[in-house]
């Protein structure tokens, strides 16, 4: 279809529905009904891909509605019915999708966590303050594990880190984790989802010793698909090469 | 030239020494069973492709013209099997049939060619049809080896898909094999900025997006008859192997590509009838295989860091695989049940094995020097092949970017393979012995590629 008659298409599907929700204000409804609005209701699904980033990654928005005519994204504005998008928060973010139609409104929310990209100071001074949001504390006092080139051996130097990260989890028993392996640039894309499924399965299982329950506990590879900084440095390379944990929601 | 003969002598010496080691009843050196393996050391016939004559006044005949002539060309080109006579030193006239041509033209100096394809294209009501031969040009008392009629509704892209036709039926006819005008490369994009799923002419032509996941799209394998594609996708329960029907448009079903845990890097057998992959689902990586359907799941390995299953064409019965069970990875054979492992690489660090179509080689990408602690950029790695009998290998790529990721095209001569330069990723092409290296993407980051079977 050329866009001219798309476009010609689309106004006159809107000035029909404009039309056709003019009308309906005419018609008298009785008062026992239990149903306002005719037409089936809207749905709205609202999907991020991933759910916790570093800052400077980018998320991948992807929604679908059915039976609505307006949809919209909090700080995005107007959007198609379905769709993808690529946005690139800097803090966490709950993105909100409203999705209105003849038989009512529908709304579907997915949430986004931030944390600051390594080196930053990302943890306030105060650690035992209640403004800390449950990912921040979290942050803090789950750190990620790093690992020697092409190994998921858990270092010595890291048992005790791995020990505080399972303290805390005890504390906090309701807590469930993500734990993500990832591998530096070089090697392949194949071979390195195993190697993070290793790393990740590696930390799990110190876990799982130091009495954490395994079903609190899952692990997914990301192989070296999410890479935490991009130079071809020493540096850089060790950055990838770990467990990343995240809460699991 | 200068530079080829160069680079050749750079391997020679490698060459020479594996020529040496080789003990075979044929007496063959590796070199020459590669060659003979492939195709490769074959003398190329020499082929004129005259211009099309263009018939009637159709205003779409020049451009549709233009569009067969260079297409065919270039896919003849392209076969590996032809020395194609520059177009330049075709002589003069446009014959239309074989009525009309005088053979002894093109069989003299400069052309001298063995062979002559011709033919007249006809653009009318909307319909294109070319009338194309290829004659014997030494025979001049029975020359036809090929008559054969094209049509199709007219449009450039029909114009294309025809010369690819008659391209394919002229290999055939000559060599017995058929050729790769018509067949697809499947390949991984982040132009969009995500990883999807594409598919392209194999000449890098209409290029095209697949799957509309929005997340991470891996490892792309499409079925032997075309009509399905499997791929591991990363979603919230993590990387599942999904499959989608190229005929009815959409995903379909495939239980045993999300049962928990990693899934990834799947494999068609042959026969269509089963798929191998990678899966974590017992919490660490081994190969599966599962009915095309998705049941029968079943672990035929036991050692972790399993990835990148290949079947054996020929037989359905042996695999190909990567392994990490004694540090870095490398490449493995097994049959289909898990029984009579066999280590084919011996050092540095190797993946990605494609199993050529006669069974008899296997293609990956190895960094035979691999060491992890060198400073510097990741290292040189490079598209081998290997006879899988002798364990004797030849490499194809030499200095030039990170190489990865081979797949074989069905008449077994050409490789499609991706090639890292800096942070740059694109899809090159070359013969089954290293040489006609060409760029075949531009655009974006383009990976992972997987040559249609048909």
């Amino acid at each position: 279809m050329s866009s001219k008659l798309r476009a010609f298409t689309c106004l006159v599907v809107l000035a029909a529905a404009v039309g056709f929700v003019g009308c309906k204000k005419k018609t008298t409804t009785p008062m026992n009904s239990t149903a306002p609005y005719s037409g089936a209701a809207p749905t709205a699904q609202l999907t991020a891909t991933p759910t916790s980033i570093t800052a400077g990654d980018q998320v991948v928005l992807s929604w679908r509605t059915t039976d609505a005519t307006s949809i919209s994204i909090d700080g995005i504005g107007a959007v198609p019915s379905s769709g993808v998008k690529t946005v690139t928060p800097t803090e966490s973010t709950s993105y909100h999708l409203v999705a209105r139609g003849d038989g009512g409104s529908a709304d579907a929310t997915a949430r986004v966590t931030v944390a600051a990209p390594p080196g930053a100071t990302a943890v306030p001074n105060d650690m035992n303050s209640t403004n800390l949001t449950e990912e921040e504390a979290f942050k803090a006092n789950v750190q990620d594990i790093f690992f020697d080139y092409d190994s998921y051996d858990v270092r010595e130097t890291d048992q005790s880190s791995l020990s505080k990260s399972a303290a805390y989890l005890a504390q906090h028993p309701n807590l469930k984790v993500l734990i993500g392996g990832y591998c530096d640039e070089r090697g392949s894309d194949e071979y390195n989802l195993t190697l993070g499924q290793s790393r990740a399965e590696s930390v799990k299982k110190a876990l799982v010793a130091a009495g954490i329950a395994g079903d609190r506990l899952r692990v997914v590879s990301y192989g070296k698909e999410k890479p935490f900084c991009t130079e071809s440095t020493e540096e850089c390379w060790q950055q990838n090469r770990r467990a990343g944990f995240s809460l699991d929601r | 030239m200068n530079a080829f003969l160069r680079k050749f002598a750079q391997y020679l010496p490698g060459v020479v020494v594996v020529c040496a080691m080789v003990v075979s009843s044929a007496g063959a050196c590796a070199q020459d069973q590669v060659f003979a393996g492939t195709g490769m050391g074959n003398q190329r016939i020499r082929l004129a492709a005259a211009d099309v004559k263009p018939v009637g006044n159709d205003p779409q005949t020049p451009q549709l013209k233009t569009v067969f002539d260079a297409t065919l060309f270039s896919d003849l080109s392209n076969s590996g099997v032809l020395d194609m006579v520059s177009k330049s030193m075709n002589p003069l006239a446009t014959p239309g049939s074989p009525a009309e041509i005088q053979l002894a033209q093109w069989s003299a100096a400069p052309a001298n060619a063995a062979m002559v394809a011709l033919g007249a294209l006809l653009v009318s009501n909307g319909r294109i049809t070319v009338n194309g031969w290829v004659l014997d040009a030494k025979n001049a008392g029975s020359p036809q080896i090929l008559g054969k009629q094209y049509t199709d509704n007219a449009s450039q892209d029909n114009a294309r898909a025809i010369a690819h036709r008659f391209a394919d039926d002229i290999i055939a006819r000559l060599t017995g094999i058929n050729g790769i005008a018509e067949t697809k490369i499947f390949f991984v994009s982040a132009r969009t900025g995500a990883k999807e799923i594409w598919m392209m002419d194999y000449d890098g032509q209409n290029q095209h997006i697949v799957t509309h996941m929005g997340s991470i799209s891996l490892s792309p394998r499409i079925s032997p008859d075309s009509s399905r594609l499997v791929f591991s996708s990363i979603g919230k329960e993590g990387w599942t192997i999904r499959m989608y029907s190229m005929e009815l448009g959409r995903m379909v079903g495939f239980p045993a590509g999300v049962a928990g845990g990693s899934n990834f890097s799947p494999a068609w057998a042959a026969d269509g009838s089963r798929i191998a992959f990678s899966s974590s689902r017992t919490g660490q990586s081994e190969i599966w295989i599962a009915d095309a359907s998705g049941g029968g799941a079943h672990k035929i390995t036991s050692f972790k860091n399993n990835s990148s299953p290949v079947w054996n064409p020929k037989t359905n019965a042996q695999i190909a695989w990567v392994s990490g069970r004694t540090g870095e990875p490398q490449i493995y054979t097994m049959d289909a049940d898990g029984a009579n492992v066999q280590q084919m690489t011996d050092g540095g660090y190797a993946v990605s094995p494609s199993w050529s179509p006669n069974g008899q080689y296997l293609a990956f990408a190895w960094n035979r020097k691999y060491d992890p602690k060198a400073a510097g950029a990741p290292g040189a790695q490079d598209i081998y092949i290997m006879d899988i009998a002798s364990k004797r290998w030849l490499q194809l790529t030499h200095d030039a970017g990170t190489n990865d990721f081979p797949s074989w095209s069905p008449d077994g001569r050409h490789l499609v393979f991706q090639r890292e330069i800096g942070h740059r990723v694109q899809l090159w092409t070359m013969l089954a012995d290293g040489t006609e290296q060409h760029q075949l993407t531009e655009k974006g980051a383009n990976s992972m590629p997987n040559w249609s079977w048909k």
